[in-house]
């Protein structure tokens, strides 16, 4: 898929009351399918763009096209029947069951009053099988481990049967193979053509596997474009005020020739401060 | 999983429930009545004390009950998600205390003795009346309906009318004293059909739209990003649901008084026996809510028989070991 997913011209956002923009003067374009990552320091904007992009905040300027229409003219049913999003930690207040936790994502689909027929009940069971979820389907969502309940809530973004997927922080407080496995399935969700968009701070693995990534800085898009091209160790150095190098994957595989990137563990003295 | 089947067996099995509760409360009382009574007294054919007694009184007063239980237990549940708070209930924006004060107002001026509608028209004044003011503060406080800020403004606004309630009693004479404590311990002797009436209607027309918001509900306990994100137009449906929850605590309170723990204990049990899907949670609740109060008033007017307890006391008593009960199974 290479057709525009999003588009945006020249977006700011600032806080009713902020004496500066969250997010400042950004255009670019999502391509449709892969897997893009947003990246950047903490306070670089990149919550406030995605929060953008799936239109829960309406930009002070400029305009977000999603599929050549503007964001600001769908009601919030329309924006979550095209877009699935997993929000950066929630916690339901009352107990439920993973199947209910995912049955939620069929809301933008049903009408008030209207009970869930047997389509949405297949869709949710489809949801739950493509992340491997279906075997605890029944059981209390409190009861799962970190990983577990997180992979439920992106089978309950797959429910809403969008084409695109947005994804805030997804593995923040998993350990390395939950991590590693998570971006391995949304790999996998991309390669059925879904156009899946990830904010996150690891940026070794975001490297590895992201088609495209965006760097914002201070609320500004200082690059974007294939991964390799934007993230150079000089680059990174400037943007997270530390000293990052950027070396080619040895391999095997796959991996084989990728960016890796490895923060320095000490600073030299001459390190810009941001 | 829940199926529909589970389900429909389900409201049948807590409907014949109320259906039985309901005839028991109708035949116990002052004057113990066989169902061959009652019946006779509906179809007209009995002398005119049983009629009177039955139609007249016992009946109005079971279904005020059940539609007092079931109100409060579908505003509470409403309440918990919105707030997203698992204490909340009723009467915790402030309800309860706009209406004592309203109604207290009414009896120290003496104004009850113009006409019985005085009291539940000064109650269901105040309710609303303390509901708005929460809303201000709240606004005042905060951009938005931020649930922890209302929280704050409901504290504070029952605290004021609290203390209007007792600015007003130190001045009261005996008689409006006692009568004013007694509908703050909350009564549905003196039932009507009028009453009935009064609570059936904003009672019908927000659990028809509550149900619809069902969905919104369970979404809004998540929080409120997600729901946002899956499709909640966010703002509105709390408005609204706030709006109804609070016409529903507010009117149930103007014809039975302060009758508390119903709807803070009944979602609960509802949850901890059938799950938290608001789909069938609203429903049960209300079913729940109805049958409890049914068999609490029945209790409540027999237990110390010729006394009548307050009925708030009785809920109270009954309910705490019977929520505890659940909670335990809960562990198991």
């Amino acid at each position: 898929m290479t057709d525009v997913a999003w588009q945006v011209e020249r977006v700011s956002f600032r806080h009713p009351g902020a004496s500066r923009d969250a997010v400042r003067d950004v255009t670019c374009k999502l391509a449709g399918g892969g897997v893009t990552a947003i990246l950047g320091p903490n306070g670089a904007g990149k919550s406030t763009f995605v929060r953008l992009l799936i239109g829960l905040a309406a930009p002070t300027s400029g305009i977000v096209q999603f599929h050549g229409r503007s964001l600001g003219s769908w009601t919030r049913g329309t924006i979550a029947r095209e877009i699935g999003f997993v929000p950066q930690g929630e916690e339901s207040v009352f107990p439920m069951s993973v199947r209910e936790v995912v049955a939620m994502g069929r809301y933008p689909h049903l009408g008030p009053w209207r009970a869930e027929t047997e389509e949405d009940r297949r869709l949710v069971r489809h949801a739950l099988e493509d992340v491997d979820a279906f075997p605890f389907a029944d059981r209390p969502f409190s009861t799962l481990s970190g990983g577990e309940q997180q992979r439920v809530r992106i089978a309950r973004a797959l429910a809403q049967h969008g084409s695109a997927l947005v994804l805030d922080e997804p593995t923040a407080g998993l350990d390395v193979r939950h991590e590693i496995e998570l971006f391995a399935l949304l790999r996998g969700l991309a390669s059925y053509g879904r156009t899946v968009v990830l904010v996150t701070h690891n940026l070794s693995l975001a490297s590895r596997l992201a088609d495209r990534v965006l760097l914002f800085s201070e609320g500004e898009l200082v690059a974007h474009g294939d991964t390799a091209a934007v993230l150079t160790g000089e680059r990174l150095t400037r943007v997270y005020g530390w000293p990052i190098d950027v070396v080619r994957h040895p391999g095997p595989g796959e991996e084989a020739g990728r960016p890796l990137v490895v923060p320095r563990l000490t600073a030299p003295v001459e390190a810009p401060r941001p | 999983m829940i199926t529909t089947a589970s389900l429909v067996r389900r409201y049948l099995l807590l409907t014949l429930l109320l259906g039985l509760s309901a005839m028991l409360a109708v035949r116990v009382g002052a004057v113990g009545l066989s169902l061959s009574d009652i019946i006779a007294a509906i179809r007209g054919t009995a002398d005119s004390a049983t009629r009177t007694i039955v139609v007249g009184l016992r009946i109005p007063r079971v279904v005020l009950a059940a539609l007092c239980g079931a109100a409060l237990a579908i505003s509470g549940a409403t309440y918990q998600a919105l707030l997203r708070n698992t204490l909340a209930e009723p009467y915790i924006l402030g309800v309860s205390s706009g209406a004592a004060l309203g109604a207290v107002a009414a009896t120290v001026f003496g104004l009850d003795r113009l006409s019985p509608w005085i009291i539940p028209a000064f109650a269901f004044a105040g309710a609303l009346a303390a509901i708005v003011l929460v809303l201000r503060v709240a606004l005042v406080a905060g951009r938005v309906l931020d649930r922890r800020t209302l929280l704050l403004a409901g504290v504070v606004v029952g605290a004021f009318c609290n203390a209007a309630v007792l600015l007003f009693l130190t001045f009261a004479d005996a008689e409006s004293f006692r009568s004013a404590v007694f509908w703050m311990m909350g009564s549905l002797a003196g039932a009507t059909w009028q009453h009935v009436l009064l609570l059936a209607v904003p009672l019908v027309i927000a659990s028809v739209v509550l149900f619809g918001f069902a969905r919104s509900l369970n979404l809004l306990a998540v929080g409120e990003p997600t729901a946002a994100a899956l499709g909640v137009p966010v703002e509105r449906v709390k408005y609204l649901c706030f709006a109804l929850a609070s016409v529903l605590a507010a009117a149930a309170v103007a014809v039975s008084g302060v009758i508390g723990f119903v709807g803070l204990i009944i979602p609960h049990a509802v949850r901890l026996m059938w799950g938290s899907n608001y789909r069938q949670l609203l429903p049960s609740a209300a079913l729940l809510g109805a049958i409890f109060l049914v068999a609490a008033d029945a209790a409540a007017r027999t237990v110390a028989a010729p006394t009548e307890l307050p009925i708030g006391v009785l809920t109270a008593l009954v309910g705490v070991p019977v929520f505890v009960v659940l909670l335990r199974r809960r562990d198991d």
